[in-house]
């Protein structure tokens, strides 16, 4: 592992967006068109919006960062650049760690942005602090991020890698607790609910809302969320071969 | 003279199709060594092997006292993939400066290595916006950016034009002299003149290993074309009276 290597690798593929304005003005933008939709949806009822609109924080980057990561770790595979440089001094957890850096700072300031957005001008209102909001909708893109990284090892196309967004993201936004609360689901559903991560980083941002201070279980699924990037991670380093068929 | 790449009963299958039969060859330190056969013949596949990225059946590959693919090598072997490994969405100097910064070097070193390839005028173009013999030129200084003491050329001269492949030639012998080895792979027999020494692949078989004198001499004839179909025919004829032999 080097930081210099990792750093590097996290300059380049932030240069590469750089060039992609469009990328960067879907990334900043989508998620607050959404959430701005969310807002005059429940018109009526703010009450409303301040549960869903909070939870959508949250669930919007890790969407949109999972995709992005999937097909960006795709071309590196397909383009030959990957195999280019298993063949140099960098390692593969250098690799990642450069994309989950990279990404990171992309999310960060997506999740900026939205977040101010939804407090600032839709009105959102939660108990719990703004600050610890943001800090897990970012964890919840480098989570979409890991992810990424991890399936974009499945896929052997871009149609491949686009279609492990509903096969992997959707099911955890149905099971998540956002369209019926987890506890009231047949009990099988909710023990696969109890697996998934993004249940947890849902459960994180509703004791926000509903709580003044952090609360324990806040710090319990965000060391989750954590635990999960990391493992993803490391996941997706061994599918880094160097010698392949 | 001592070997940059010794290799020894190499096997190498693809699915359950053998593409590397038994090679046995050497690479001496310091010439360049053409890899020449048709396309689909195993040339790629031999390369990936010297690089350390190829799964192998049996065999060994020693690259530099090292075995392929070894944590030693990794600043020592520069390796160009035959489809230009570039990307796309950066400029060509900012993909070497990346490759550059890779091996600890800078940025003189990389914008040093855009020029010897004759990519100056377009060194602020996105890589995805230049023709696909500029784009395998930028792919070419990544490789060769770090000046390694082995370098794997996978076809470097496909699609460029004849001065510009002269250039190149004329800079591999550069390198030669300046300590490099060069393993350059070619499907082009008038580019076989151009090498010190030759491999000659024909559907996963070494069919030579020899300087171009040597296999004109061989051959009885100065065209290397004329010279590589014969030394083919050749060899059928020797695996048919041994199918005979068995039978």
């Amino acid at each position: 592992m080097s930081a210099r290597l990792t750093f590097a690798t996290a300059g380049r593929i932030l240069r590469q967006l750089r060039h992609d304005r469009r990328t960067i003005a879907l990334i900043l933008v989508v998620p607050t068109v959404l959430l701005t939709l969310l807002r005059y949806l429940y018109d009526n009822n703010p009450l409303l919006f301040d549960r869903i609109g909070l939870i959508m924080l949250g669930v919007f980057p890790l969407v949109i960062m999972f995709l992005l990561t999937s097909v960006a770790m795709l071309r590196e595979r397909t383009t030959g650049t990957l195999e280019r440089l298993l063949t140099t001094p960098i390692g593969k957890v250098d690799i990642l760690l450069g994309y989950g850096i990279a990404f990171a700072v992309a999310a960060a300031v997506q999740a900026t942005i939205a977040s101010a957005l939804a407090y600032l001008l839709l009105g959102l209102d939660t108990l719990g602090p703004a600050w610890l909001v943001g800090v897990i909708a970012v964890g919840n893109s480098v989570l979409g991020m890991a992810l990424g990284l991890l399936v974009s090892a499945f896929a052997n196309s871009e149609f491949q890698a686009v279609q492990f967004m509903p096969a992997v993201v959707l099911p955890q936004v149905l099971l998540c607790g956002l369209l019926q609360p987890r506890d009231q689901m047949a009990g099988w559903l909710q023990a696969i609910s109890d697996v998934l991560p993004m249940s947890y980083a849902v459960q994180a941002l509703t004791e926000l809302g509903a709580n003044t201070e952090p609360t324990g279980v806040m710090w319990r699924d965000l060391g989750v969320i954590v635990g999960c990037v990391i493992v993803a991670l490391l996941l997706g380093a061994a599918t880094l071969r160097r010698r392949t068929p | 003279m001592t070997n940059a790449i010794e290799v020894e009963h190499l096997v190498v299958a693809r699915g359950k199709r053998r593409v590397l039969h038994d090679f046995t060859c050497s690479v001496p330190s310091g010439s360049v060594t053409g890899l020449l056969g048709p396309s689909g013949s195993g040339k790629t596949t031999f390369m990936r092997a010297v690089v350390g990225v190829q799964q192998i059946v049996s065999g060994t590959v020693t690259v530099l006292g090292h075995p392929a693919g070894s944590k030693p090598l990794r600043d020592k072997v520069g390796y160009l993939t035959q489809a230009p490994s570039v990307y796309a969405d950066l400029t060509v100097k900012e993909n070497a400066r990346y490759f550059a910064s890779l091996y600890g070097l800078g940025a003189a070193e990389a914008d040093a290595a855009v020029s010897d390839v004759g990519l100056s005028q377009a060194k602020d173009q996105l890589v995805g916006t230049l023709s696909g013999g500029q784009r395998a030129r930028a792919s070419l200084a990544c490789a060769i950016v770090s000046k390694p003491q082995l370098l794997v050329l996978d076809e470097p001269t496909v699609g460029q034009d004849p001065v510009l492949r002269n250039e190149l030639w004329q800079r591999f012998h550069a390198l030669a002299r300046a300590g490099s080895t060069l393993l350059v792979s070619s499907h082009v027999m008038d580019e076989a003149g151009r090498c010190d020494r030759l491999l000659l692949v024909r559907e996963g078989l070494l069919i030579a290993d020899e300087s171009p004198a040597a296999v004109r001499e061989r051959a009885g004839t100065d065209d290397l074309e004329e010279a590589f179909l014969r030394l083919v025919q050749a060899q059928e004829s020797v695996q048919e009276s041994d199918k005979e032999k068995v039978a």
